[in-house]
């Protein structure tokens, strides 16, 4: 058990979920106390013990699956062969649906209905032995395996009678729909799960735990390239957005308090000291005038940038409680303010189809244009950049071969505080193309290349710091 | 500690004869804190559950709860001690001219000492349930004060000394996840995620909090509920807002869910006019404005 405990968290380490040696050690303890005779009680122990974040179940789950799904899971060996020697259920079976996956699906639908775990278990056994058509030792995660037997069970139609099943059709209004629906999904999506569990614990019996766990290791939210991200992923980061905003806050809060106490209050500590008899017992101190950093964004918001943009305004959203002004500016080939479109309570993703229809973004072609859209900055909103404010441009300074304007984006950066330029493409892809990132170079304080939000938490915590003068009045 | 527990399904039962329903992973988890006498650390949306949970194991467990509930600006003299100088004062000016040495002995002796929550739990003679509740509000440097009474339960008076637990408590801190805790918090303690319930447990729940709800309408209750929380809300229904709006429809005398009783209640479920368009606009109802 030590041994693959530590394979195991070696495995999480590797994803990138930090496991302290405390945390291991507390594991091994604490499965001391753990009945080993259910997968799940092992699941709650080390999931207690070394995970201590809820982003990451995702992560764990999966990985715990390959691990132990197997060495814990009841065998059913027994059961699998009495379903599994049936005539007409030839194993790796190609071709259409016969009456084989017919039988097997209505026994699937009617153990969903019962609720018959263990039933269940057995029948999908039995699907995976004919479907996967499993070939031993090779290095694939499985999905292509599950993929195939969800083809021949058939989920959709399955979806449909389970939806009949539970009275779809005698549902008298929308809601009363959508409770069906709900309850039907959930079934689905047990028996899927049931089916890739299944697959996992054979891949893990050929090829052990840690090569299938290697194959199939998913990314960390925070570690998601961020350009790339599917509607999943999206709706994912937004959530971990606003608690990794207020860390953010506290901490930039903090680090600006740090070691300004202010200077002695005579006249309130006078005041004061009448209730202890004229005893000078507290001290008291005048408060500091905390000066905030404004931020004004500039975003890069045509296609391929959109979806990063649309982060980078967020997380500033997020954090302006503790900003004092935060000032949004969207453009493609033609730039403007878009700051009213996001107060606070506003749902984001209307916030920004009411932004693409109704801002004046494009000016000719609808291709990113960077010289024309700094110059738009200078010339209309050169006002709403101070000696106090940072500056922060995104985007993939793809200029399509367009005049780069550097000129304009030079005065933005000598008026403001700092400039910082965040670029979600590789290093290595910058000036190749149409790419004039190093045109601009001289404007900025820094260019980063910010592809995921553990980057960009790093890059916001660094920017809103009172260090993050800039250099070239220092120097 | 308490020493009958022996598996997580005494647990479980212990905390159902007291009205919560726990799932075997709170079982479990419950069961390791307490073999391990290590603090829970509960997160997840409000209202599913997780004061509930300390409340709970203080009822299962006849011990004497006692609560620090946290805020932005939480310090030192609220959650551990603080000297009652006032009292400090008085001695000092009711001895005139006694020796220094003696009075210093005295005025920082336990009787000019106001124990906070934290230091009350350490010292209590009897057992208790430390709840430390929405820990997430207070800031990152308070946490700190936190650290040395999850470690080892104990609490150090530089004028006193070090004070250890007389007996272990067991310790439940919740948090609503608006920040992410320090990493030095989280390591001491054991983990556990409370997400909204299952349709079957909130149903469970739903029949063992109301005893006179027809199983058919919890199953109702429970499923509708379900289905609002997929919707992109400010504020998903809580487990004791479903709690509520069950109550509400059996006051109204309502044996059966459909758009209208929906539309009428709804408010009950959800507290933003933002979320109630929205949920109206989903499932079609017609709410009253305003």
């Amino acid at each position: 058990m030590i041994d693959s405990l530590s394979g195991f968290v070696a495995e999480l380490r590797e994803i990138g979920i930090p496991v302290s040696m405390v945390e291991a050690i507390d594991a091994a303890i604490a499965i001391e106390h753990t009945d080993l005779s259910k997968a799940d009680n092992l699941r709650a122990t080390l999931g207690a013990t070394l995970v201590k974040n809820s982003r990451h179940y995702p992560a764990f789950d999966a990985a715990f699956d390959v691990f132990f799904g197997l060495r814990l899971a009841s065998p059913t060996g027994t059961d699998r062969e009495r379903d599994g020697d049936g005539g007409p259920f030839a194993a790796g079976s190609g071709g259409g649906a016969g009456s084989g996956s017919d039988e097997i699906s209505d026994a699937i639908l009617r153990a969903l209905l019962a609720g018959d775990h263990d039933a269940l278990r057995r029948l999908v056994a039995a699907a995976v032995d004919m479907y996967a058509g499993m070939q031993p030792g090779r290095p694939v995660g499985g999905r292509y395996y599950a993929y195939r037997v969800l083809r021949r069970l058939d989920s959709d139609q399955l979806m449909v009678r389970l939806l009949v099943a539970l009275g779809a059709a005698h549902t008298e209004s929308e809601l009363e729909d959508r409770t069906v629906h709900a309850s039907a999904e959930e079934l689905v999506d047990q028996m899927r799960s049931e089916v890739e569990r299944e697959i996992t614990s054979r891949l893990v019996a050929d090829r052990g735990a840690a090569q299938v766990a290697a194959t199939r290791r998913m990314p960390l939210i925070e570690d998601t390239n961020l350009v790339h991200a599917t509607r999943t992923e999206i709706e994912e980061v937004e959530r971990a957005i606003a608690p990794l905003a207020r860390k953010l806050a506290t901490r930039l809060s903090q680090q600006r308090r740090h070691g300004e106490k202010g200077r002695l209050d005579v006249r309130r500590t006078i005041r004061r000291s009448l209730s202890h008899g004229g005893v000078l017992l507290e001290p008291q101190f005048k408060k500091p005038r905390k000066s905030k950093p404004e931020f004004v964004v500039l975003c890069d918001v045509s296609g391929s940038m959109a979806t990063f943009a649309r982060f980078t305004m967020q997380l500033a959203y997020a954090i302006s409680s503790e900003l004092s002004k935060v000032r949004v500016f969207a453009f493609i080939d033609g730039l403007d303010e878009v700051t009213e479109y996001f107060g606070p309570g506003v749902d984001f993703a209307e916030a920004l189809m009411s932004m693409s229809s109704e801002a004046d973004l494009v000016r000719s072609d609808g291709h990113s244009d960077y010289g024309r859209s700094f110059r738009d900055m200078w010339e209309n909103y050169a006002d709403a950049v101070t000696s106090k404010s940072t500056v922060i441009v995104t985007g993939d300074a793809r200029n399509n071969y367009r005049d780069p304007g550097s000129e304009y984006l030079d005065r933005i950066a000598e008026r403001s505080r700092a400039l910082f330029w965040l670029n979600p493409e590789p290093r290595r892809f910058w000036d190749t193309g149409d790419s004039v990132m190093s045109r601009y170079a001289q404007a900025c304080d820094a260019i980063d290349q910010v592809r995921t939000l553990r980057q960009l938490e790093r890059f916001v915590e660094r920017a809103a710091l009172p260090a993050a003068r800039r250099s070239r009045l220092v120097s | 500690m308490t020493g009958e527990w022996t598996t997580p399904q005494d647990v479980a039962s212990a905390l159902e004869s007291v009205g919560y329903l726990a799932d075997a992973r709170i079982a479990q988890v419950a069961f390791l804190a307490n073999a391990l006498s290590k603090p829970i650390l509960a997160e997840g949306p409000a209202g599913v559950g997780k004061t509930a949970l300390a409340l709970a194991l203080a009822e299962a467990t006849g011990r004497r709860l006692v609560r620090l509930q946290c805020y932005e600006g939480l310090d030192e003299a609220k959650a551990l001690y603080e000297w009652d100088y006032h009292k400090q004062l008085l001695r000092l000016q009711s001895e005139e001219g006694a020796a220094w040495d003696e009075i210093e002995g005295d005025i920082f002796s336990e009787s000019f000492l106001l124990t906070r929550p934290l230091l009350e739990a350490i010292r209590s003679k009897e057992p208790v349930v430390l709840l430390i509740d929405e820990v997430d509000r207070v800031e990152v440097e308070t946490e700190a004060l936190l650290l040395e009474v999850l470690d080892t339960y104990q609490v150090t008076v530089p004028e006193l000394g070090t004070m250890t637990a007389v007996t272990t408590p067991i310790v439940v801190l919740t948090s609503n996840n608006t920040r992410e805790l320090s990493e030095a918090l989280k390591r001491r303690c054991l983990y556990l995620y409370v997400p909204y319930p299952s349709i079957e447990r909130e149903r469970a729940i739903l029949v063992s909090r109301i005893p006179d709800l027809p199983e058919k309408l919890a199953d109702k209750i429970a499923r509708t509920v379900s289905a609002i929380r997929q919707l992109p809300l400010r504020k998903a229904p809580s487990v004791s807002e479903t709690i509520d709006w069950a109550r509400t429809l059996i006051a109204l005398g309502i044996e059966d869910v459909n758009d209208e009783v929906t539309s009428d209640t709804i408010n009950v479920l959800l507290k933003y006019q933002v979320d109630i368009d929205r949920a109206a606009k989903e499932f079609s109802l017609d709410t009253p404005d305003g």
